[in-house]
């Protein structure tokens, strides 16, 4: 989910509760970042260049390597906003999760805030 | 085994035997014949007609026309070195020059022509030469070593060829001809006299009207000519090039019927008198009465007779077109249909400029019906009035509007609409315009390339390879195909326009170009293709755009691609390798003890790269800055290898050491790499320099290759390795080292000005308007006046360079995205795990496989990370 907001904290929610990201200025508009999950998961954070915030898992479905942070965003022509894949370039919408190159093929989707 | 097929028996392998084979493959009349092929000469068949290229730096086997496996793969047995001596029509056997006597069922002579030299006195001295062989001219070039001057007798066509290749090969060249003007055949007087002035302009001295009465020899070597007016030349070589005659000893000795002025009688099927022999090439005399010596009339006998053989619907020959185009000592000369007007009632028009040395004259009927013509000088009409004429119709614009140059007022150029469906295009393999519509319309073909692969043209001389890139554009178009040239979702221009737009309106960000000139809705956030590629244009103009010339600052850092964006290469398990810059390839004993030890201390595995490098894998993120620190402090500097930019300039070792060597080429090496490193260019960029002719750095497999000759060095470009293998085309050659790098600086810029997104040099060469041709009249000869400003750039670019990872670690800001994870600085990423192989080690994919592999290689019992608690201590 997407949360606009021009505060400081960034935080992501996970079973044991929000736990801090980094500072809302350290995330560049249009990269994501790498975050480690209590439970050893990891899920990649991204701040658009329209200043909105998503998370999703970090682990790339087809190849098993944990890059998507590190992917460039983009938007498709009817406006949908997705990450392609750093190793074989397959998008992921950061709303839904969902790939826009293989429709059988999902990521979860985590919470993300600035507060 | 005894085989049931017939034999067919294929005297002679040049290009006509060549073609005949092929048509044979193609045809399937290969599966009905045991196929056995005798060569006078040691290598299979080879472009004869691009002759005169392997002065020009293309080498013998460059020239082969087979491609590897060729014979094999079509079970063809092929015996090199075997001139055929005799023929026994009754016994249907044919002897060589070994005494071997093969039988034959079927016998097809392709034996072509032999140079015809006049019988004057010396003509068999030592310093006299021939124009027809590769042997011919490995042995002018040897013998022109020792020379000064040299002589040609002969001014039409291969006359001006070898006459081009002595004056490459540094001598004083002259030209003799018989007849009044250069090239009688082809052109008339007019023509010739354009031809002439420029040709003398280029310093070769041109004698017309003239008949060679003897070579003065001395010592057995010939020292001079003397003439049919008393003159006298000294020279010290002579090529004979005076055309060249029918071999046809084989068929006469054997009591075929030969012509009075020689060639092998041929009926409309190209069968001799002999109906189990054909004959095809330069050595048939056709029904028309003519021995035809161009290449084009011998495939379509060669074709004819495959058809035959293949039991297929054969098209019979009866006579060809003459017409011709050439580029002769860099000029063009064109000459078809009527040119000389001899056709009752015929006309002309003309334009000569004898200043330009342009000549161009058109032959048309009373009403204005196209019958030939004569261009010298800009023969850029060739292919599009060539198909028009003899076709009866009336010319759709005044010819006179055709033969204006370009810039006058009323200066026409016909588009490929004006030609009918059966005006042939591709006179070298007899492609109409109407086989090439359905290759688009029928076969689904949508560029040049797949055109000329589905129907042959364009695939020989290439003259006719701009008019068909239009009949395939014109014919898109009419089939309403749209072809979006855009380079994304985002932009409907092409990288090339974006980077004019970029240049010109000074526009320093994606965000302000997809603004403006997007075609996106408001608030995109662009693509993964736009992103990384503005971020390289506007790299390329750092300097003139104010921009920060660090590709990790401001907006560019939000472009890169990964590999950019950590400055190393992203491997498939998330892990990252590192390639320092070692120019040229030279490194010492030092550095080298550096690399090792940093892959020791960090676990990398090390392998030698192709570009005389070595690369170090398995570096996480958090390792990068550390690997750097210790790099930079030993004197390394990034290689750019995650870069679409230049990566190494491979050297052979050169003349300090090699005994073979004529120039330094680790020396050159290492100036460009230094030169050109950071220039961010559409794709990757690879040279290499070799040391001499032998060319152990494999130049010409380069994006721009060096290669050392006596008086300096050669430069080719568009060459590559990879998928489609292309060799690097010659640019220019023997430059000292100024002009060598002056020209490499224009070449660069201008392939980053014009290529498209990731489109190597070899693919933009070909795809280009124009060519090779093009690309050197721009870069050599500044044809668009651009050459200033394009070394501009490339001087501010080398100014502005800077070493990406010295700065990267010296700016707190840049640093800050080299950690794993951004919650937790100083952890390492537990995905990132290694296996030993061969002493080295290897991704550990296991631990890819599914998530829960991941979450049980972290268990406390057996992981060093247990996250959570990691991530306590971390805050």
């Amino acid at each position: 989910m997407t949360i606009t907001a021009s505060a400081t904290r960034v935080e992501l929610l996970s079973p044991a509760g929000w736990s801090p990201v980094c500072d809302w200025d350290l995330l560049v508009p249009g990269r994501g970042v790498a975050v480690l999950l209590p439970d050893g998961r990891q899920a990649a954070v991204f701040r658009d260049g329209n200043d909105r915030l998503y998370a999703v898992d970090n682990r790339d479905p087809f190849t098993g390597a944990y890059v998507l942070s590190r992917g460039l965003i983009g938007s498709t022509p009817d406006g949908r906003v997705y990450v392609a894949s750093p190793l074989l370039k397959q998008r992921f919408d950061l709303l839904t999760g969902e790939c826009l190159d293989d429709e059988d093929v999902r990521i979860a989707v985590h919470t993300a805030r600035a507060a | 085994m005894t085989t049931t097929k017939p034999t067919l028996l294929l005297v002679g392998y040049g290009m006509v035997g060549h073609r005949f084979l092929e048509a044979l493959a193609d045809t399937g009349a290969a599966e009905r014949y045991r196929v056995v092929v005798l060569a006078e000469e040691p290598r299979p068949a080879y472009d004869r007609v691009g002759l005169t290229s392997y002065f020009s730096g293309r080498s013998a086997d460059d020239l082969l026309l087979a491609e590897e496996g060729f014979t094999d793969r079509h079970g063809f047995e092929v015996h090199l070195s075997s001139p055929a001596v005799s023929l026994d029509p009754a016994a249907r056997t044919v002897t060589t020059a070994a005494g071997h006597t093969l039988s034959y069922d079927t016998l097809v002579l392709a034996t072509g022509s032999y140079p015809f030299v006049p019988p004057v006195d010396g003509r068999d001295a030592e310093g006299c030469f021939v124009y027809r062989t590769i042997e011919d001219l490995q042995a002018i070039e040897s013998y022109a070593a020792g020379a000064r001057v040299g002589a040609v007798v002969g001014g039409g066509l291969l006359g001006l060829e070898a006459a081009g290749a002595l004056k490459g090969l540094g001598l004083e060249t002259h030209v003799v001809e018989f007849a009044p003007r250069l090239m009688p055949v082809q052109v008339d007087d007019a023509g010739g006299a354009a031809l002439r002035r420029t040709i003398e302009s280029m310093g070769v001295v041109v004698h017309t009207g003239i008949g060679t009465k003897a070579i003065t020899v001395a010592e057995g070597r010939a020292v001079g000519m003397s003439f049919t007016d008393d003159s006298e030349l000294a020279t010290d070589l002579v090529v004979f090039s005076a055309g060249v005659r029918p071999r046809d000893q084989l068929a006469r000795e054997a009591g075929l019927t030969v012509g009075e002025r020689g060639g092998i009688a041929i009926d409309e099927h190209c069968r001799t008198s002999d109906p189990h022999v054909f004959a095809i090439g330069e050595c048939a005399l056709a029904v028309d009465g003519r021995v035809y010596g161009l290449v084009a009339p011998g495939y379509e006998m060669a074709v004819s007779v495959a058809q035959q053989l293949a039991e297929q619907a054969a098209q019979p020959f009866t006579g060809a077109d003459l017409s011709t185009k050439l580029k002769l000592l860099g000029v063009d000369v064109a000459s078809f249909g009527d040119a000389f007007g001899s056709t009752p009632g015929s006309l002309d028009v003309v334009y000569s400029d004898s200043r330009s040395g342009v000549y161009k004259k058109l032959v048309v009927t009373g009403e204005g019906a196209l019958l030939g013509g004569i261009l010298v000088g800009d023969a850029s009409a060739y292919a599009t009035l060539r198909p028009l004429a003899g076709s009866g119709r009336p010319l759709p614009v005044p010819a006179e509007s055709l033969v204006l140059p370009a810039g006058a007022d009323t200066a026409v150029s016909l588009g490929s609409s004006a030609l009918p469906d059966e005006a042939v295009v591709c006179s070298c393999n007899n492609v109409t315009k109407g086989t090439i519509r359905a290759a688009v319309t029928d076969h689904q073909c949508t560029t040049v390339p797949e055109v000329k692969k589905c129907t042959r043209a364009g695939t020989n001389c290439g003259s006719c390879v701009k008019l068909l890139g239009t009949i395939v554009a014109d014919e898109l178009e009419a089939g309403g195909v749209e072809v979006d040239r855009g380079l994304c979702p985002c932009f409907a221009h092409t990288r090339a326009e974006l980077y004019e737009i970029v240049l010109v309106k000074r526009i320093p960000t994606h965000r302000q170009l997809l603004a403006e000139h997007g075609r996106a809705p408001e608030g995109s956030e662009g693509c993964e293709v736009c992103k990384p590629t503005v971020a390289s244009i506007i790299a390329s103009l750092a300097p003139e755009l104010e921009a920060s010339g660090h590709i990790l600052d401001g907006e560019q850092s939000a472009l890169q691609d990964t590999n950019d964006h950590f400055l190393a290469n992203l491997q498939k398990n998330g892990s990252y390798s590192v390639v320092p810059r070692i120019p040229g390839g030279e490194i010492t004993p030092d550095k080298l003890i550096v690399i090792g030890e940093v892959a020791k201390e960090f676990g990398l595995y090390t392998k030698i790269t192709g570009g005389q490098r070595i690369d170090l894998f398995g570096a996480s993120v958090d390792q990068l800055p550390m690997i750097w620190s210790r790099l930079v402090a030993a004197g390394f500097e990034s290689g750019h290898a995650y870069g679409k930019s230049l990566r190494t300039v491979k050297s052979c070792v050169g003349s300090t050491w090699c005994r073979y060597g004529v120039q330094d080429s680790v020396a050159m090496a290492i100036q460009l790499e230094l030169r050109y490193r950071g220039l961010r260019s559409p794709h990757k960029l690879k040279s290499a320099v070799s040391g001499c002719a032998r060319e152990c750095a494999e130049a010409r497999g380069k994006d721009f290759g060096v290669i050392a000759t006596t008086n300096g060095w050669n430069l080719y470009v568009g060459g590559n390795g990879g998928a489609t293998p292309r060799h690097a085309d010659l640019l220019a050659q023997d430059l000292d080292d100024e002009q060598l790098v002056r020209l490499i600086d224009r070449f660069l810029m201008f392939y980053i000005r014009t290529a498209d997104r990731l489109e190597r040099t070899s693919t933009w060469l070909e795809r280009i308007e124009g060519g090779l041709d093009h690309v050197r009249e721009v870069v050599v000869e500044d044809s668009l006046g651009i050459a200033d400003e394009l070394e501009t750039l490339m001087a501010r670019h080398i100014g502005d360079y800077q070493d990406e990872w010295a700065a990267t670690l010296a700016d707190p800001d840049r640093m800050r995205r080299f950690v794993s994870f951004v919650n937790a600085p100083g952890v390492p990423d537990p995905s990132i795990r290694f296996v030993p192989e061969r002493d080295q080690v290897k991704p550990d994919l296991v631990l890819l496989a599914t998530e829960e592999q991941l979450l049980a290689a972290l268990d406390p019992d057996n992981a060093p990370f247990p996250a959570a608690r990691i991530l306590e201590e971390a805050r």
